[in-house]
């Protein structure tokens, strides 16, 4: 016989849950249900506890729960950690049905420009976060995440992936350190995560052991889709090893950089003018570069600091970075303002495209504009700018034809 | 008055145009079912105050006769009358639970409380109610009012009406006060009284204009007594008998706020702009315009989003009614718009501006919101930007109860301002798991026909009905959706369709349009 509870901890209880779970031996299911919509979806929830609880064969027990607007995926999510707890013995995944909506695939090649981070037990932040079209969206597993909480986390967040429609963003997982964060594969690979980031990234060995678990995964559940990884860099070794790191996989489509971590591994503290950090910035961006992954700037941690945040994006613009990431919703249009070309760039760009296009239609190997030969790379980049110019609205999707 | 517990089997319920059944007679006196909107014409005249003669009222203009018990007194308070009080002092108000407190003490029973709005810190009326001393609210019931009532715990049946149907009900005569209490921020002893000056200052005391026009009994409270004259006579004393004097009036601290913030959730804020755009795009925004937002923090967020669009296109409005914050003062400062027409200010900056600026101008419910009277300032809006609890699918709207049955606000002007030209409700689909979009609306307090626009953190959805509008904003590239596609989002989320409150037969609130007539009934919700 068992006994667990789970759910909401400290005072931000909204649409979320507590569930005191104890098994016995006679008398059936004890349900005690005090629900904050108690009138529109009572009946409900009792049903769905229920339901949980004979799915993992629970026929004697009492239950009791305090619910606060727990969402049907929260409420499942709880039962199932609480069983778990419980009956330690227990594997079965009692799995909300996985929506349409959450199916969609994401680009090896697609903008990084923001990813907002929502911590990975707190389900309040993440039914909206879509709506705020970041590029990704990190599901944390994580720093967010006390050490106790981790199996409620992957419950949650697993619900999470197959429930709530992000609207495009692409579905990432942020997993817990290696050799901890391959614990955390099997819940989140099997429901469309599009990419996992990798944090405290010390070696490619970090990345090869992601990866051959991934593939385990995906060979058991049938899945033939990429899964994308993005390592982290917190660490003075990290840096020196970016290079190797951001070239362990062909899945790594993104470097990113840690400096909460870094610049207390070096000794140092952050600043906001981030001298400390520069040259584990750029030798990222370096890296990044050579490997032919994207180099992804760190988060901007004072969230009421709009000028702040854009002087830093418009840094990391110019370090070489193509993305930044996001602890609130309200950074994301100011990240992605800042990565918006400028009508400058954004002219000499569609030059460059064309006289490129130009000499492929004519046949010609080698182009050049006015008396400046373009290599590949710069046409490559000026192809970047004109698809984010077009993604952003500055330029029209048929520029070509219409002038 | 019908005095007494009201049953059910004391009046007979009708279908009125929406087909919500509703009361014939409202604590024994006849009520109309709603008819549509312009449809019902009250013909005769209007309520006929007393005449009085300056033969019974000092030379000297020294109407100060001494505390609230001995005003109360003098005006002759006994069982059975209408008490009316204001709510300029939202929650700060002291005045009102001191006169219940003093009637209570001097053994009068059965009152009926006409306030313009109530607030939490009216929670002691209830021990008012149980003990017989007031025998039901006709206005607001919000917070510990509203679960009091909406558990048919008070005796008489409450009816809710709109700023401006507060007015008009007072003009037409279907409600006669006794006596009217005006608490005053100034005050002089001939009852001149404005909101403008004192340690509570509040802004106006437009609230109180058809109170003091019709009442039998008009006293003024303040605790600023000041000289003759009292300029600008909001209130003006030719139409007052007593002058009371209190130590304090209302906690200036709960009058009004500070700051007026901003709301920080990153979902009203995308829901502001929204709203915001969707006035720009669709050509509303343009030179000479007007448009009302309220004080929540979405309004304020609204206000700040089409001030920038204003900057940038160029654009400048005629005029912005308020509810003011320093949102509309910095509008009115930077030029944004050359008029404030204000209804009830909320902030400091908002009464200081009303006080220093001349285009800053104070608006009554007769001048804004009084459908019986000749024209009203409300259909010359050209977009009000409002909330509401619930949205159905046909765009009817609910501000006054909980998807669970229970009471929670007063109408306020909401009712009044749906007249404008774009009516545009801002509201989240859902909140910590409770649908606001829905198949019908708990209580009807505003017919679809007057919603035009419903901005949500999914989408815009356009009342079939404004093709105009449907043709202006094409080419925006906002998300316009059908209504009943964000409602079956929103209760996809929630997990299905939401269960109804068990409700009782008795019907404890009617709820007024603005020409008088009962557009709901709100019944007793059962435990």
């Amino acid at each position: 016989m068992g006994k667990a509870t789970v759910g909401t901890l400290g005072e931000e209880k909204r649409v979320d849950c507590n569930i005191h779970l104890e098994t016995k031996r006679s008398g059936g299911i004890d349900l005690e249900l005090h629900s904050k919509v108690e009138v529109m979806y009572g009946d409900a929830n009792r049903e769905l506890i229920r339901e949980g609880l004979s799915f993992f064969g629970i026929k004697n027990a009492r239950v009791i729960i305090e619910d606060y607007g727990a969402y049907p995926f929260v409420l499942q999510a709880r039962l199932e950690t609480a069983v778990k707890r419980a009956i330690p013995d227990i594997n079965d995944e009692f799995l909300p049905e996985f929506r349409d909506k959450c199916l969609y695939k994401s680009p090896r090649g697609r903008f990084r420009r923001t990813r907002l981070y929502l911590p990975g037990n707190f389900p309040n932040f993440m039914i909206n976060a879509g709506l705020h079209n970041p590029d990704g969206i990190i599901l944390d597993l994580e720093d967010s995440v006390s050490p106790t909480e981790k199996d409620a986390a992957r419950s949650l967040v697993r619900n999470a992936l197959r429930v709530i429609n992000f609207y495009g963003s692409e579905r990432m997982v942020r997993i817990n350190q290696i050799p901890l964060g391959l614990e955390d594969l099997p819940w989140i690979i099997p429901h469309n995560t599009h990419l996992v980031l990798i944090p405290k990234c010390v070696s490619c060995a970090d990345v090869q052991k992601v990866d051959e678990k991934i593939e385990e995964i995906k060979k058991e559940e049938n899945i033939s889709q990429e899964v994308f990884l993005m390592p982290i860099i917190e660490s003075a070794l990290g840096v020196i090893r970016a290079y190797e790191i951001a070239s362990a996989s062909t899945n790594v489509v993104a470097l990113a950089i840690g400096l909460e971590d870094y610049t207390v591994d070096i000794g140092t503290q952050r600043t906001k003018e981030g001298r400390e950090s520069f040259f584990a910035r750029e030798s990222l961006v370096n890296a990044a570069r050579a490997a032919g992954v994207q180099p992804i700037d760190t988060v901007f941690s004072d969230v009421d600091d709009v000028e702040g945040l854009r002087k830093s994006t418009l840094e990391a613009k110019s370090l070489g970075f193509e993305g930044k990431g996001c602890i609130h919703p309200r950074q994301i249009s100011v990240i992605h303002e800042a990565f918006t070309p400028t009508e400058e760039e954004i002219e000499k760009a569609k030059k460059i495209v064309t006289v490129f296009l130009e000499a492929k239609e004519r046949k010609l190997s080698v182009v050049s504009l006015g008396s400046k030969m373009i290599d590949p790379p710069v046409v490559k980049r000026a192809e970047n700018i004109v698809r984010l110019a077009i993604k952003t609205g500055k330029l029209d999707e048929n520029w070509r034809n219409n002038g | 008055m019908k005095i007494g517990g009201i049953m059910a089997k004391d009046y007979k319920l009708e279908e009125n145009a929406t087909g919500r059944l509703v009361p014939t007679t409202i604590n024994g006196e006849k009520a109309v079912p709603y008819q549509g909107v312009g449809k019902y014409k009250p013909t005769g005249k209007k309520a006929t105050p007393p005449i009085a003669t300056c033969a019974d009222y000092p030379d000297d203009g020294n109407k100060v006769v001494g505390d609230l018990k001995t005003v109360l007194l003098k005006a002759g308070i006994k069982d059975g009358m209408t008490i009316s009080t204001h709510h300029h002092f939202r929650n700060g108000d002291f005045v009102t639970n001191a006169i219940f407190d003093t009637a209570r003490e001097l053994g009068v029973k059965d009152l009926r409380w006409f306030p313009s709005a109530s607030f939490p810190c009216h929670a002691p009326i209830i021990e008012h109610l149980k003990s017989g001393v007031v025998h039901h609210i006709e206005g607001s019931m919000n917070g510990p009012l509203g679960e009091f009532a909406s558990k048919g715990k008070m005796k008489g049946m409450g009816v809710l009406r709109s700023h401006g149907g507060r007015y008009q009900a007072v003009q037409d005569g279907e409600v006669h006060i006794d006596i009217a209490v005006i608490a005053a921020p100034t005050a002089d002893p001939f009852g001149n009284a404005n909101g403008l000056y004192g340690e509570s200052a509040c802004g106006l005391l437009g609230f109180a204009l058809a109170d003091s026009q019709y009442a039998d009994r008009v006293i003024v409270v303040t605790d600023h007594l000041i000289d003759f004259p009292c300029y600008p006579w909001q209130i003006q004393g030719n139409y007052v008998d007593y002058v009371g004097v209190m130590d304090k009036v209302g906690d200036p601290e709960k009058i009004v706020s500070g700051t007026t913030r901003i709301t920080r959730s990153p979902d009203r804020l995308l829901i502001a702009r929204m709203a915001a755009q969707f006035l720009r795009d669709a050509g509303i925004m343009r030179d000479g315009f007007s448009f009302q937002a309220g004080a929540g923090g979405t309004s304020l967020a609204f206000v700040d989003y089409l001030s920038r669009f204003m900057r940038e296109a160029n654009v400048k409005a005629r005029f912005v009614r308020g509810g003011s914050t320093e949102f509309l003062v910095e509008m009115l400062e930077e030029g944004l718009t050359d008029y404030i027409l204000d209804g009830q200010t909320f902030d400091l900056k908002g009464i200081e501006s009303m006080r220093e600026h001349p285009n800053h101008v104070g608006t009554s419910p007769f001048t804004s919101y009084n459908y019986h009277g000749k024209g009203m300032f409300a259909t010359m809006v050209d977009a009000a930007i409002l909330g509401a609890t619930e949205v159905d699918v046909n765009f009817n709207g609910n501000v006054v109860s909980h998807s669970d049955g229970m009471l929670l606000h007063g109408i306020g002007g909401w009712q009044n301002t749906l007249f404008s030209g774009c009516t545009i409700l801002t509201v989240p689909t859902f909140r910590n798991r409770i649908p606001i979009l829905v198949d019908e609306v708990t209580t009807l307090t505003g017919p679809g026909e007057l919603i035009d626009v419903v901005v949500t953190e999914r989408g815009i959805a356009i009342n079939p009905e404004r093709k105009d509008l449907i043709k202006a904003i094409k080419g925006s590239d906002l998300p316009i959706r059908p209504i009943i596609e964000l409602k079956e989002e929103a209760e996809e989320i929630c997990g299905g369709k939401p269960g109804k409150p068990k409700l009782g037969n008795r019907v404890i609130a009617a709820i007024k349009w603005v020409d008088g007539t009962v557009i709901d009934a709100v019944r007793q919700v059962l435990d």
